[in-house]
């Protein structure tokens, strides 16, 4: 057993909470932060066992990390393993020069900055509090404190959003030269406020995002990034260490409120409230989890789906019995994946594709 | 009981004029139920019959009035099922004609006016629901009158609901019937005019006793089947099942046979008695031929045994339900069905779906065509997949329509019938404001949406009725659908070649908005032969991809996956296309009618 060598962290606290966000957050509560800071450690404690000696990566997500009462925030990056890489989200309207000082001393090296959008418009849509220059500024004060390697997250496909506009916004982060971009759609999730709003609006724009993901990749492989992952780019050697566990398939480690771990045969999930989860550390006891056993069946499956999100070949071999010899045959046929051997790599077009392979693929 | 104090009589009437409720109140007014008892339409068993508020399957019930035995045979309203109309009116001497004092004569008050003048029945003209603010009881009257040519004094005004001249109907049947003639001494004949199954004792055959008495325990034989049988029970409905041991002519009743199979005693057959049978049968019996066919297959291919299962035991209680099996490459197993009519074929389809709880997948009816072949051999098709490419001639069953609607209407109607290849046959004046329409139309073109574009150019005000008169020449050509260049053999349609291209393109735009893009375009295709008449493609997807997939959302995403990769196991595949049921499902109930917005 060589230890688990990847550690997340939520930190769930935001100023406000944005129309389509789905992640576990809490809005405020500035006078819980420190308290919110024991719970994690003391979870840390309790799972200090699991870790590897020396741990690879730390990912600080949330939630806004940088919202975090500045105490708290800095006595638990204080406390956190050492590690290759330790990165942080961040949103862009806390990123004070203080504050960028504060994550560079204490051993965050990699920023995942919440740009979503340079569209003042856009960012409206979206209830982002910063504005686009916002943007600009929290980035240059990250590059000012030596983080020398930053990430952009960028949403794409928001209601209202015209294939010109994706164009500037594209513009707009690679001109910053980010290591790193994030590109996602929007995902507007059925029965939600945000997606009521906006239903109109995102049904008569559907058929032109279509070519929204092509457009993206594209332009970003053009500026010499590499689409590593479905939807992230890098500049050579700048892939997210940490992110690349998940998709390698590797065990990890979350602290926090509704944090996943998956360690060996099991994975588990930390409830997401609150209260309940200082009140079973503060007794000493793990919080209360929703443990899921991953048989080897499924732990196979997932190595695959995740594998074809990278843009490597996938040893099909080290997956038996969960792929389809006629669906690999038909992505072949079909333009949509290469084979050698039991080597099977997704084309361009393929990757475009990915869900559907996978789809396919699959036994 | 003397033949002089029976009267056997039954109700017929346009559907929803009253006739069940007036069953139910003569019930209730001869105190052969309580009105504890009473529950709605007594008669109608079947949830099917209640929640439609139509009679399928006809019943004879027992009361006694005023020393009389009165046995009311209850009757199918619809036209689907004249024959077995034709049938139970042949069991009686009279019958009551029922209008809607609000709705005056509609097609069918006509078609049973004239099935019960055709079978030589004393016919007692009542106008109900008359308690209705806009009933009209004497305009009715006349018009009642006029058609049964009988004073307009003598037309009975009554509301079955709230009973209101009922007794007077009572008495009615009683003074103008007839009692039933026949020869209590002469050899026993019995007529067949209905027959249901019971689990336990086999069928059970609804009868008039004409000539002679039957007892229990008598050998007996059906003189047109040729099936022999014994009377494991003699009885009459009251309503409930009273045995008896005798029943003698003039009488109506029931008799168990313990046959395990309908389609062996069949309705309109003539029972007689194995010691002494009688010489001739009763007049009428008529083989019933289905005239609409379509494909029953189940959503869920594994249901075929339970759907083989269900048609078995529907057969049992519906001998003009036809069915063999059937194979398409695109639906898998089924079974070709052939019905009396679109409101059989309709009950049908929900009894297996209510009664058996099975998901179907039914396609677009067809009529039986006779196909005569290079080189003279005559065949029927029931199926476009067995619809030859060369014929020297092919004949289609023609109807002749008969709609009453308000004359504003008559305009609408003309159009509808013109544009469906209806050729006018003559028109007449009911009254001031209504007006007879007879039109002879190729059955295919009723079958296919018809109904509803009736209701909505008529705003619901047509009734509608319609004989089968004969096969004609027809210009007929079979239209295949293609996808990605494979034929999808459950969507052939054969139609007029004059109305080939507008169904060609309707099929395949509707395709087109129902089947998903897949990882490749997909020509979707309505070929005539090798000619290619309409086109559509259905662009490939673009993209596809789960957008986030970090260490939260791993079993999700999994999950998400193996949930579509379920969902495309259970798609059809037709060639190198998956097509969902429901894209099948939208298609085929694609009705004519229907108008995309």
């Amino acid at each position: 057993m060589t230890g688990v060598r990847h550690l997340y962290v939520h930190l769930p606290f935001c100023a406000h909470r944005c129309g389509y966000c789905d992640f576990v957050t809490v809005v405020g509560r500035k006078g819980e932060h420190a308290g919110y800071v024991d719970s994690v450690l003391a979870e840390l404690e309790l799972e200090r066992g699991r870790l590897a000696g020396a741990v690879d990566t730390v990912f600080l997500g949330g939630g806004t990390p940088t919202f975090t009462e500045w105490d708290a925030l800095a006595r638990l990056l204080e406390a956190l393993p050492r590690a290759a890489e330790v990165t942080a989200e961040a949103n862009p309207e806390t990123v004070t020069s203080e504050m960028a000082a504060l994550l560079a001393q204490n051993g965050v090296n990699r920023v995942s900055l919440g740009a979503q959008t340079f569209n003042t418009a856009l960012l409206d849509v979206l209830e982002r509090r910063a504005d686009p220059d916002a943007v600009r500024r929290a980035f240059h004060r990250l590059r000012d404190a030596g983080i020398a390697n930053i990430s952009l997250d960028l949403v794409y496909g928001i209601p209202g959003q015209r294939p010109a506009d994706l164009e500037r916004d594209l513009d707009a982060a690679i001109a910053l030269e980010p290591e790193h971009i994030s590109c996602y759609e929007l995902e507007a999730k059925p029965g939600t406020r945000f997606t009521h709003a906006h239903a109109d609006e995102l049904r008569q724009q559907a058929e032109s995002m279509e070519g929204y993901f092509e457009r993206v990749v594209e332009r970003l492989r053009a500026a010499g990034f590499r689409w590593y992952e479905t939807a992230n780019f890098c500049r050579p050697g700048r892939e997210s260490r940490h992110n690349l566990g998940y998709w390698e398939g590797r065990d990890y480690l979350g602290l926090g409120i509704g944090a996943v771990s998956t360690v060996a045969a099991a994975r588990w999930r930390n409830t997401p409230r609150l209260a309940a989860y200082a009140r079973a550390l503060a007794a000493g006891e793990p919080p209360p989890r929703e443990v899921e056993p991953l048989d080897v069946e499924t732990k196979a499956k997932e190595r695959l789906m995740l594998a074809l999100r990278l843009d490597r070949a996938v040893d099909l071999d080290g997956v038996p019995g969960v792929w389809d010899a006629d669906g690999a045959a038909r992505l072949e046929g079909l333009g949509l994946a290469v084979r050698v051997g039991n080597s099977l790599r997704l084309t361009p077009r393929g990757r475009l594709l990915g869900g559907a392979a996978t789809v396919e693929l699959l036994a | 009981m003397s033949l002089e104090e029976i009267r056997n009589f039954s109700i017929v009437a346009h559907i929803d004029h009253g006739k069940s409720t007036l069953a139910d109140r003569i019930l209730e007014v001869t105190q052969t139920l309580s009105a504890r008892e009473m529950r709605e339409q007594v008669l109608d068993s079947m949830e099917l019959e209640r929640e439609r508020g139509i009679t399928i399957k006809a019943q004879a019930v027992r009361v006694r009035w005023k020393g009389h035995q009165l046995n009311l045979i209850d009757t199918p309203g619809h036209v689907d099922f004249t024959y077995e109309v034709s049938r139970a009116l042949q069991a009686c001497e009279g019958a009551l004609l029922v209008v809607d004092a609000a709705q005056g004569i509609e097609a069918q008050t006509l078609a049973n006016a004239y099935l019960a003048l055709e079978n030589d029945l004393e016919i007692v003209p009542l106008v109900n629901k008359i308690d209705l603010p806009q009933a009209d009881p004497a305009g009715t009257a006349v018009e009642l009158g006029e058609l049964v040519a009988e004073d307009p004094e003598r037309v009975l005004r009554i509301s079955a609901k709230t009973g209101q001249g009922v007794e007077d109907v009572l008495d009615a049947v009683v003074d103008r019937i007839p009692a039933p003639a026949g020869d209590p001494d002469a050899a026993a004949r019995a007529l067949v005019f209905d027959s249901s199954y019971d689990q336990y004792r086999g069928v059970v055959a609804f009868v008039r006793v004409v000539d002679g008495s039957f007892s229990t325990r008598e050998p007996l034989r059906a003189m047109a089947a040729g099936t022999r049988f014994e009377a494991e029970e003699l009885g009459f409905f009251s309503p409930d099942r009273s045995p008896t041991p005798t029943l003698v002519a003039g009488e109506v009743g029931y008799v168990v046979t313990g046959l395990k199979d309908v389609s062996r005693l069949r309705v309109g057959d003539t029972i007689t008695s194995e010691a002494r049978p009688a010489e001739q049968p009763l007049p009428g019996y008529k083989d019933v031929k289905p005239t609409v066919f379509a494909g029953l297959y189940p959503t869920d291919s594994d249901d075929y045994p339970e759907l083989r299962d269900a048609l078995e035991k529907l057969k049992l209680n519906d001998a003009a339900l036809f069915y063999e099996p059937e194979t398409s490459q695109a639906l898998g197993f089924g079974f070709r069905c052939g019905f009396l009519g679109l409101l059989h074929m309709e009950i049908v389809r929900e009894r297996l779906e209510r009664e058996f709880d099975l998901d179907l997948l039914v396609t677009a009816p067809t009529v039986a065509y006779r196909v005569t072949r290079p080189g003279g051999e005559v065949v029927e098709v029931h199926s476009p997949s067995d619809f030859p490419r060369e014929a020297e001639r092919v004949e289609e069953p023609y109807i002749r329509a008969s709609t009453i609607v308000p004359k504003e209407f008559v305009g609408s109607v003309m159009e509808l019938d013109n544009e469906r290849r209806g050729r006018f046959h003559h028109m007449e004046y009911l009254s001031e404001t209504r007006v007879l329409l007879a039109y002879d139309l190729p059955l295919a073109e009723v079958v296919y949406g018809y109904y509803d574009q009736l209701k909505s150019r008529t705003k619901g005000y047509a009734s509608f009725d319609y004989d089968v008169i004969g096969f004609q020449d027809a210009d007929l050509v079979r239209v295949d659908i293609m996808l990605a260049g494979d034929s999808v053999d459950a969507l052939s349609v054969i139609v007029h070649r004059d109305g080939a291209y507008a169904r060609a393109r309707e099929l395949v735009d509707r395709l087109r908005e129902e089947i998903p893009r897949q990882l490749f375009d997909v020509p979707v295709q309505a070929a005539i032969g090798s000619r290619v008449i309409a086109r559509e493609t259905i662009k490939a997807k673009r993209k596809d991809v789960l957008a986030k997939c970090y260490g939260g959302d791993i079993t999700r995403k999994r999950k998400l996956l193996e949930r579509q990769k379920r969902g495309k196991k259970r798609m059809k595949q037709v060639g190198t296309v998956e097509v969902p049921q429901e894209a099948f499902l939208a298609v085929l109930n694609l009705d004519g009618s229907e108008k995309r917005s």
